[in-house]
């Protein structure tokens, strides 16, 4: 799982009110890497929750300096980019769990791919 | 009109293939509209003839086209046309020479293609056409390996194979610009992808849905249903970042029986991603989730810029729900195996449909489109079948026939305003669509020429539309 797709996901157990955004619990974390995309990356960062982003980057020891303020005219500055491009595309958390800030249900990750299934009592 | 041909109103032939004939004009559309640029053509145009006119555009407009269309062969600057041979002729005789000149130069090469659509020409035939067209003042030389300028006569003798005339119905002449992308259909076809299911889109029309979802480079795309993940195949080839869920577990990790008929188990780099790096596009890999496409597991806010998706019916993905779980191998231990939701639990396809749909509403941007099939039952198909929703406009419905009382409908959607609480509300209180109501009614009517029933299965039939 990257953290761009950590960035989007939120809880869905019933009766949780905030379930945004899951801590993650990563037991093996991999920086693979991705050609870098200025483009794509100034496209995401306004998408981004940016204190979510990095409060990810930060809890897998993966910050790489992003600061916590987004800094202005992002778009022309690659050096930034190319910091948000690792932490945004290249980490990836292959083992360990996904938990609901409220609930504490936790959503398994395993070989990379979490598993957001619930059973029905939950839902 | 051809008195005055001048550069503003120079003509495009577009020369396109004769399958999906349904999904063309649509796609032609879509790949204009990413120019910004209305489909224009002349006032005798013909949906389902191979050859078509296109007007006011540029030949960067036609380039672009042919960049992405897999529905298009070729295009080609028109120079004339003509019911007959003599009409091509003085057709030509008006086309501007100052707009000739500069392809017809002495110290230039050309050659001139023949190609006849509904009949096959022995060679000296196709020499003689071009022999007959001595005629245009070319200056060059012939160079058939490599000319710097190609020319082609195209004739049309119509569509009825048991019935082709001596002489065409129509003939073009023009300098030849681009061929479209036919080829990816062979260089992407599922035979040899690394990782398929039993209902992997094929390659052709996984990009023909790209192409009407308007799917362009630096894009998030998003397929609800994902599968093997042909979809994402073909968006991540137009440059869009790819993510999708399915519910199957098994599928997104690539485990359990093979879909290959000299293979009976997976392998062990079976998954999407193997598939995107098949062809050298994991770069536009984000990430696959198991997780039922009915739940919000995504924070609010316009995610995705395009969705695409082929959700299940239960029709042809049932064989392996539904069959005996022996046959499946066991899930690995970190299965987790209380999260687990029965894959068979019944999810109704009008729920499927008011699900995706709202779904498309909420996550897609403005201007994003969700293309996805809808299965149809023919006998009792009426447009109003196509479910409609209040921030989504339809744009295009295709039908691809699978028998004489099935198809599939390739279902284009373009969000054109954000949902609001009043949305939803409008759309529980018309509470489905009414043909997929009944989950198990449409499948069994969908299936009920299939399997040629008995009488007495079409009175369970019956029996079973208000379960």
């Amino acid at each position: 799982m990257k953290l761009l797709t950590h960035n989007m996901l939120t809880s869905h157990v019933k009766g949780v009110m905030k379930g945004y955004p899951l801590l993650i619990k990563a037991t093996e974390v991999k920086v693979n890497e991705v050609e870098f995309n200025p483009q794509f990356v100034s496209r995401m960062i306004p998408k981004l929750e940016w204190t979510a982003f990095v409060q990810a980057a930060d809890g897998l020891g993966q910050l790489n300096d992003l600061p916590n303020e987004l800094v202005p005219d992002y778009e022309k500055n690659e050096e930034f980019l190319r910091k948000v491009h690792r932490v945004l595309l290249e980490v990836e958390v292959l083992e360990g769990c996904l938990q609901c800030p409220e609930s504490g249900r936790e959503f398994p990750i395993s070989r990379g791919v979490p598993n957001m299934l619930l059973n029905e009592d939950e839902t | 009109m051809a008195l005055h041909c001048s550069r503003a109103c120079r003509q495009y032939l577009l020369h396109l293939a004769q399958d999906n004939v349904e999904f063309r004009l649509p796609e032609i559309k879509a790949l204009l509209s990413l120019r910004g640029q209305p489909f224009c053509s002349t006032e005798d145009f013909q949906e389902r003839s191979p050859f078509w006119l296109l007007k006011s555009l540029s030949e960067a407009d036609v380039r672009s086209i042919m960049t992405r269309t897999v529905c298009a062969k070729s295009v080609f600057e028109l120079w004339g046309h003509g019911r007959t041979h003599p009409e091509l002729q003085s057709s030509l005789e008006k086309y501007p020479a100052e707009d000739m000149a500069p392809f017809l130069q002495q110290d230039s090469t050309y050659k001139i293609n023949v190609y006849t659509f509904n009949k096959t020409l022995e060679f000296k035939d196709r020499i003689q056409k071009i022999d007959d067209m001595e005629y245009l003042p070319f200056q060059g030389k012939v160079d058939l390996k490599n000319p710097h300028h190609i020319f082609c006569l195209l004739e049309d003798y119509g569509t009825d194979p048991n019935n082709i005339p001596d002489e065409p119905f129509y003939v073009y002449f023009g300098r030849w610009i681009a061929d479209g992308q036919r080829e990816l259909i062979r260089s992407h076809s599922v035979k040899k992808r690394h990782f398929i299911g039993n209902t992997s889109m094929d390659a052709g029309l996984s990009f023909i849905m790209a192409n009407h979802a308007r799917v362009r480079g630096h894009d998030v795309v998003f397929d609800p249903f994902v599968g093997t993940g042909s979809l994402l195949v073909a968006c991540s080839h137009y440059g869009a970042y790819v993510c999708g869920t399915d519910i199957d577990y098994n599928t997104i990790h690539g485990i359990g029986k093979a879909s290959r008929k000299n293979q009976k188990w997976r392998g062990p780099d079976e998954n999407i991603r193997a598939n995107l790096r098949q062809y050298g596009l994991e770069r536009f890999y984000l990430d696959v989730l198991v997780s039922d496409a009915s739940k919000a597991i995504w924070r609010k806010g316009p995610l995705f810029d395009a969705i695409l998706t082929d959700p299940p019916y239960g029709i042809r993905e049932s064989t392996r729900r539904t069959g005996s779980q022996k046959e499946i191998i066991r899930p690995p231990e970190d299965y987790g195996g209380d999260s687990h939701v029965p894959v068979s639990m019944a999810y109704h396809l009008s729920d499927i449909f008011s699900d995706l749909l709202n779904f498309a509403a909420r996550y897609l941007v403005m201007g994003g489109r969700l293309v996805y099939w809808l299965p149809i039952y023919r006998p009792e198909y009426r447009e109003e079948t196509v479910p409609l929703h209040p921030c989504l406009r339809l744009v295009s419905n295709c039908e691809q026939t699978l028998s004489s009382h099935t198809s599939r409908r390739l279902i284009t959607m373009e969000k054109t305003k954000e949902l609001e609480d009043s949305d939803v509300m409008s759309l529980l209180q018309d509470s489905g669509y009414s043909p997929y109501q009944g989950h198990n009614a449409f499948r069994e009517k969908y299936f009920s020429g299939i399997t040629k029933r008995s009488g007495k299965d079409e009175g369970k039939m019956q029996t079973k539309e208000d379960d």
